[in-house]
């Protein structure tokens, strides 16, 4: 005699972990309500908490537009290929916003959590994906914020708008890729948190957000071109200010950069997860 | 419901930490000389086995307690179970959806309000988001909140943040529920109404229950059967009653165990208790009788110059080991802000309201709002027969914990 809907075999079987994991992404997906929800928390404390909220995502691009124009527009005297240097050096800069706010908040996402993550179950790669909401919500209030001023100065919109979406995508999968990378490894080695920060400022100035890809000088320029962030950034800035397109070869080195931080994200994020629990 | 279905089957399972672990994140320094200085060397030493060789069955329709001292390996097995750490050997077979609860109120946030805390937690604990809305009315009413639903919960009190808290784990539908000490926090009304719905869980809806708690009391009369666990190891496994005796008689024996020497201790050690004693100020001497000033003399140690902002409170078991009574400085003058590396706390109780009988202490201390040192059970305490209302008569024995000054009168 047995229960009714007493199943025969188990529903799960914990054993112990054993050699390389793949992240397991149809549990993860089970799980999207509590991601949702965990992003959804990060929003609402973000806007409601302090007054200032949007006007900080707002007023960050401006500082960096106005001083990246006047040290790198005026003092440097760089050609951006844009009307104004302002608007250049803005619209990278939200992108670039979208990009490393992905990166950092999914880096800090699992430390940060570290109450749910030793009382829950959960898959941990929820983490730093939930992250990517209030970086999205964001980077849509600096977008529009670009656009009031797209308004204002008059500029017509380029066709190549419609790609935007592509290139926003590269850079968050950039971000939540590496960002991923960096939360497990932060699990483990508490260096992380200290070296993320120089890495980040590092790869601002190591990519196009302040100054164009065109001003680099030729002879290092297919070096430069190997950062898979130049793709993306370019791509981004001609699609919204019409700027020079980025090449085909950046464009499919931004791609496979974005596909390999999401792969190698993943991989490590699944090699570290048990550990979490044992380590925070 | 048939009782043969089985829900949980764990098998040998062992869980190892590396010692220093808990802290462990290393840096990449550290991670590279341990990486060569390990490299061909014997097994690891320094492993503690947290729960070692532990096989038990549960089937569905039954409330299991776990039992057993800190450091015994309880909430090790409940977060194996639970999935939030993993096995170095053995198995655990999962019959069904598991539910955990090993905190009350696990991802509440202050600043969200009731309404949005209730999704929040909800499929924090598993629920998926369409559940907590067919659900959400009986949430709210058993939590006795309607008018609070859109109030930030860092307006609550205490009282209605455990309740709401609990509503929402009580409201959880797995095949298993796991609950760790989580009913020590709200008002004792609120617990019955707790502890009945997880007896309900259990017997109406045949799920398994898996209970860990300190509170014998609530073991016995929630749970059918009780596992002990003692060092890592399962060594009692039987009805509640008989295995609940066998801790209590294991607990007498940890008590003579002096306080410095006590190695199941919690905290950050920087402060550490050493001895307690306690003195009879109104006759002298160490007996303690009803009625009589009693003083608690607590020694304690640092390796700190000066302590700053301590925090020491004193709790009181009774037999069963629920927790009696609780002597905070916090509560009674705030908390010590500067006292020196070594000394002694005195807690004086005027008239000791405790009638005769066998009690426990358990010391607690925080430095900074750190967890300094924790002790359960530090010693027995063993109260005599008193004269505490001075007319040189006693209650009858075994009628309570309590000495209450009261006045009779008659009319008519």
């Amino acid at each position: 005699m047995s229960a009714p809907n007493a199943p025969a075999t188990p529903l799960h079987v914990i054993r112990p972990a054993t050699g390389r994991r793949l992240p397991d992404l149809r549990e993860a997906w089970a799980f999207r309500d509590l991601c949702i929800a965990l992003g959804r928390r990060d929003v609402t404390l973000r806007y409601r908490q302090t007054i200032l909220g949007v006007v900080w995502v707002v007023l960050q691009p401006m500082i960096a537009g106005g001083v990246f124009s006047v040290i790198f527009g005026r003092v440097a005297r760089l050609e951006s290929g844009a009307q104004s240097y302002f608007l250049f050096a803005y619209a990278g800069f939200i992108a670039w916003s979208g990009f490393s706010n992905a990166f950092t908040r999914a880096a800090a996402s699992v430390i940060g959590q570290g109450n749910l993550v030793t009382k829950v179950f959960f898959p941990r790669l929820i983490l730093p994906v939930s992250a990517l909401f209030s970086t999205t919500v964001d980077f849509l209030v600096g977008m529009g914020s670009l656009l009031v001023i797209f308004a204002v100065m008059g500029s017509p919109l380029s066709p190549g708008i419609v790609t935007l979406p592509f290139w926003v995508l590269l850079l968050f999968a950039m971000g939540l890729g590496l960002g991923t990378i960096a939360a497990a490894l932060s699990v483990r080695f508490r260096d992380v948190q200290h070296a993320l920060p120089v890495l980040v400022q590092l790869l601002l100035y190591a990519s196009p957000v302040a100054y164009a890809t065109t001003a680099v000088p030729e002879s290092i320029r297919p070096w430069f071109v190997l950062n898979p962030l130049t793709g993306a950034l370019d791509g981004f800035r001609w699609a919204c200010i019409g700027t020079a397109a980025p090449s085909g070869v950046s464009v499919a080195i931004a791609g496979a950069g974005a596909l390999a931080s999401l792969v190698v994200g993943a991989m490590v994020f699944a090699r570290f997860e048990r550990q979490i629990a044992d380590v925070i | 419901m048939s009782s043969s279905a089985p829900a949980i089957e764990i098998r040998g399972l062992s869980k190892a930490y590396r010692l220093g672990m808990e802290n462990a994140a290393t840096t990449f320094r550290e991670a590279i000389v341990n990486s060569v200085s390990r490299a061909g060397a014997e097994p690891d030493p320094t492993l503690l086995w947290a729960l070692h060789d532990v096989s038990l069955d549960i089937t569905r329709g039954e409330t299991v307690g776990i039992i057993g001292r800190n450091g015994a390996g309880k909430s090790t097995l409940l977060k194996l179970i639970s999935r939030i750490t993993w096995p170095t050997e053995g198995e655990i077979r999962l019959y069904g959806r598991i539910g955990s609860l090993l905190e009350v109120g696990t991802g509440f946030h202050p600043e969200l309000t009731g309404r949005e805390n209730i999704f929040l937690n909800g499929t924090i604990l598993g629920m998926r988001r369409h559940e907590i809305r067919r659900r959400f009315d009986e949430i709210v009413a058993f939590a006795e909140i309607e008018r609070f639903l859109d109030t930030p919960v860092k307006r609550y009190s205490s009282g209605m943040y455990i309740r709401l808290a609990f509503a929402v784990a009580a409201h959880l539908d797995p095949e298993i529920l796991v609950v760790d000490e989580v009913l020590a926090v709200g008002d004792s009304a609120f617990q019955r109404k707790c502890l009945g719905k997880m007896g309900e869980v259990a017997r109406e809806q045949g799920r398994a229950v898996l209970f860990v708690s300190h509170n014998m009391v609530a073991i016995t009369a929630l749970c059918s059967r009780a596992v002990l666990l003692e060092g890592g190891c399962l060594t009692q496994d039987g009805p509640a009653p008989a295995v609940v005796q066998r801790y209590l008689n294991s607990l007498e024996q940890v008590a003579t165990v002096p306080v410095a020497d006590r190695r199941d201790r919690r905290g950050t050690g920087a402060l550490r208790f050493e001895t307690v004693a306690v003195r009879n100020a109104s006759v002298g001497g160490g007996l303690v009788r009803s009625g009589d000033d009693v003083v608690f003399e607590i020694g304690y140690r640092s390796d700190r110059d000066s302590l700053r902002n301590v925090h020491v409170d004193l709790v009181i078991h009774g037999p069963f080991d629920e927790q009696l009574a609780q002597l905070s400085n916090t509560a009674q003058r705030g908390v010590f802000e500067r006292i020196p590396q070594r000394g002694t706390f005195r807690c004086r109780v005027p008239r000791f309201p405790f009638e005769a009988g066998a009690y426990r202490l358990t010391l607690y201390s925080e430095v900074d709002g750190d967890v300094a040192d924790w002790v359960i059970h530090a010693t027995t305490l063993e109260v005599e027969p008193g004269d505490y209302f001075g007319t040189g008569r006693t209650n009858f024995e075994g009628q309570g914990h309590f000495l209450v000054p009261h006045e009779w009168s008659a009319s008519d």
